[in-house]
């Protein structure tokens, strides 16, 4: 049921737009791949582990290939030759390689590889894996008893795994149904994945996948103390995305953080690479059944809330049809948006009210990301626990689903236990006092909300279509989104982009792909 | 003043009554001897007759309390020192008429949020033309350059470009403080303009939420400010400052 009115045609034109704006981009993503891509499909089959030096093999590997011989073949060319010839697994010809024993740019000239299938059963061996952990989690999801409020997400943000499990049992137990764990600043910028349970780091843990195994196997007995399964988060964005979704879905992750944009507008991260390796995250995410998270929240905090609320609009349909190229079910796509009114301005509440609903309607089965005031957000800790109180009266009444709580020291440091806490009973009041309020009313046709809504979505259609004129590239490097301009050859990691050979293969992938397309199909 | 206002303590509803309330979690499960602990934590931080008002477990091992209680301290504010920029302050027209009387060129103002503070809320509100809270940032003042180099910026990179855009101000702006982070980097910074001999060439300035204008001081740098600091301020003591150096000063024909 509408409460909006919003007209159907301008959001399908907006679809359209979208469409036409992902469609240049996946052209250019089809034609290319990364170190960062390659060094995933390494991962995928079974190669794991650092040398001496604490590099890990992958990049030992895909370094080794950049610089002697022709990655543009692809990291698949290389190893289904060596196994082919060698009779040696992945992992074995990998640390050869570490230990100078081995040089595989023997291969470089040999004819496009007819070899594939001797990958075949490394990678089935991570296919059952990841298989095994899809129906445990769809299992688990199944018996938890089903509730229709928002999903209340908190994150933990220690730097030290082991502080880290401490703090997300504590928030399970209070109520916490998703944890993230927050990564380490910095880390989107590393171009590989540190290696083995880590306890230094900065406004956030680091993602590794013994950090992954940890506090999942804690998040799996909690689950079972308290009969309901404990989502967890982490994120595949940076220059290690496709590695990072990689893990996750090696580790049962349930969920990323996967947004080329924030990449590109926040962290100044090279737009080609970044597209390349979303697109390769996203397909894996699906097969994988891990609900991404978008972060169009993040252009907020630098854009007026007020007047740009069109940009995060663009943005969600953008991320939309991106995920649809990645052949992701509308399930999976968690489309970000964020409660970053000022509050000095009048009716604030109203205009949040008009954008979450606006946002509902459009995406009916999108597990949409909620994101709490932050920028908005002072020292006064108990004013701030009154702005979290009408950002979750919003959350509850338009039905948002993964519900990112907010925290009253937001402006202090990254949450204590007791801040979580706080939070966590603030939202758990409220989605109760609340549980229907949103099936009670319906908007004033003539109002201020109805009329917010119809704006931000006409204004969220024009901009589409100048995008779609200008192209993804310019558009960035006019600086559209947050107000920031990046350039196509700017920022970092675009060293690590390559065009396809002609003969260049990567089975995996094709396999994701095939995977995906009957199971649509069988749907 | 008398020195009954002189030495003073915390006010709930009569002069020096020394009302106070605090909250924290202990490593406790949440039980009597949780809320002995509480009371003992308090009675040790001079607070008398504590009240645990509330108590909640954090799970089955950290517990959570209020506490309300009457303090024993009380402050001389004879004995405090306070440290704060000094400078007068202008507004935005009052900075563009300053640096039109006392400068020949453009000041070049450059910011970035530097080390592996990846947050550029702070940099932005001070330079970036909307600015914040209605004070408009330093792009749009007449007069002054404004270059924000963004986060995650290099301190090696911050000072090669203040070099290369001949900046005559350096903004340096620091969010996150985990395990004082922001000490080691701030300190690595002016140790890198003192290795190059070049300390003296700009106006070196800090800002963030933790920042305040002692800590600059301490740390070498020419001023800081915290919260609710906006451009003007920034800019006023700058331009100041830059008179006062004999910076780039208006030659006298």
């Amino acid at each position: 049921m509408s409460k909006l009115n919003l007209d159907l045609n301008t959001i399908k034109a907006c679809r359209v737009h979208a469409d036409h704006i992902a469609n240049q981009v996946q052209t250019f993503i089809d034609q290319h791949s990364t170190v960062s891509v390659e060094r995933s499909i390494l991962r995928l089959l079974g190669v794991d582990g650092i040398n001496d030096f604490g590099i890990p093999l992958v990049n030992v590997v895909v370094d080794h290939i950049h610089e002697k011989a022709d990655l543009s073949l692809g990291i698949c060319h290389y190893m289904s030759y060596a196994i082919h010839e060698l009779n040696l697994n992945p992992l074995e010809i990998s640390t050869r390689i570490s230990k100078n024993k081995l040089d595989l740019s023997v291969y470089t000239n040999k004819p496009k590889s007819p070899y594939l299938s001797d990958l075949t059963s490394y990678f089935d061996l991570m296919i059952k894996q990841i298989d095994q952990m899809k129906s445990f989690r769809k299992l688990q999801i199944e018996l938890t008893p089903e509730t229709n409020t928002p999903q209340k997400y908190v994150i933990v943000a220690t730097g030290n795994i082991h502080e880290d499990i401490k703090q997300a049992i504590s928030a399970a137990k209070k109520g916490a149904q998703i944890i993230a764990v927050i990564r380490s600043t910095g880390q989107s910028l590393l171009d590989y994945v540190p290696y083995g349970a880590t306890t230094e780091g900065f406004g956030g843990t680091y993602a590794t996948q013994e950090n992954f195994r940890l506090m999942r196997k804690a998040l799996d007995e909690v689950s079972l103390e308290e009969k309901r399964y404990i989502k967890l988060v982490n994120y595949a964005s940076g220059l290690c995305m496709p590695e990072i979704a990689a893990l996750g879905a090696i580790e049962r992750l349930d969920m990323m953080l996967n947004d080329s944009l924030y990449g590109i507008i926040f962290r100044d991260i090279n737009m080609q690479r970044t597209f390349i390796d979303q697109y390769f995250s996203r397909v894996l995410s699906s097969y994988a059944n891990i609900i991404i998270n978008t972060g169009e929240d993040n252009y907020l905090t630098t854009s007026d809330a007020f007047e740009h609320a069109n940009t995060v609009l663009a943005s969600q349909f953008i991320n939309e049809q991106f995920a649809k190229k990645a052949l992701m079910d509308e399930s999976l796509m968690g489309l970000g948006h964020a409660y970053e009114i000022s509050p000095e301005i009048e009716n604030s509440f109203l205009y949040e009210l008009a954008q979450a609903e606006m946002a509902r309607e459009i995406f009916p089965n999108a597990p949409l990301k909620y994101m709490p005031p932050t920028k908005h957000m002072t020292g006064d800790i108990f004013m701030g626990s009154v702005q979290n109180a009408l950002f979750n009266i919003a959350a509850v009444t338009s039905n948002q689903s993964i519900h990112l709580l907010g925290m009253m020291t937001e402006a202090i440091h990254t949450p204590f236990i007791s801040d979580r806490a706080i939070s966590l009973d603030n939202a758990s009041y409220i989605e109760k006092a609340f549980k229907d309020f949103g099936n009670e009313i319906t908007y004033n046709p003539n109002g201020i909300i109805v009329k917010r809504a119809k704006d931000v979505l006409r204004d969220t259609q024009g901009l589409l279509k100048q995008i779609e004129n200008d192209g993804m590239f310019q558009t960035l490097e006019k600086g559209v989104f947050a107000g920031i301009s990046r350039h196509k050859l700017g920022g970092k990691g675009l060293d690590g982009v390559f065009e396809k050979h002609e003969n260049y293969q990567n089975p995996i992938l094709d396999y994701f792909i095939r995977s995906l397309k009957e199971a649509n199909h069988v749907k | 003043m008398s020195n009954k206002l002189e030495l003073i303590r915390p006010y709930g509803d009569t002069l020096n009554d020394g009302k106070i309330q605090l909250s924290f979690s202990l490593p406790l499960p949440c039980n009597a001897l949780g809320e002995e602990a509480a009371k003992n934590m308090a009675k040790k931080m001079g607070i008398h007759n504590a009240a645990v008002v509330h108590s909640a477990p954090l799970g089955e091992h950290f517990s959570f309390y209020v506490v309300y209680g009457t303090v024993e301290h009380q402050i001389n504010i004879k004995d405090l020192n306070v440290v704060e920029v000094k400078s007068k302050t202008m507004n935005k027209e009052e900075v563009e008429a300053y640096i039109k009387d006392h400068f020949d060129q453009p000041l070049v103002f450059i910011g970035a949020s530097t080390g592996t503070d990846a947050h550029t809320v702070g940099i932005d509100a001070i330079m970036n033309m909307k600015g914040y809270n209605g004070n408009y940032g330093l792009e749009r003042y007449k007069g002054i350059n404004a270059i924000n180099l963004g986060g995650s910026v290099d301190n090696e990179t911050l000072l090669e470009k203040a070099i290369e855009y001949k900046a005559d101000v350096i903004l340096i702006s620091q969010t996150v403080t985990q395990k004082d982070i922001h000490i080691q980097n701030l300190t690595r910074f002016i140790e890198l303009l003192e290795a190059e001999n070049l300390r003296d060439q700009f106006i070196v300035i800090i800002g963030g939420a933790r920042i305040n204008h002692g800590l600059a001081k301490e740390l070498g740098y020419d001023a800081g400010f915290g919260l609710k600091k906006y451009a003007f301020d920034v800019a006023s003591f700058a331009v100041l400052a830059l008179n006062e150096k004999k910076l780039k000063r208006k030659q006298l024909k």
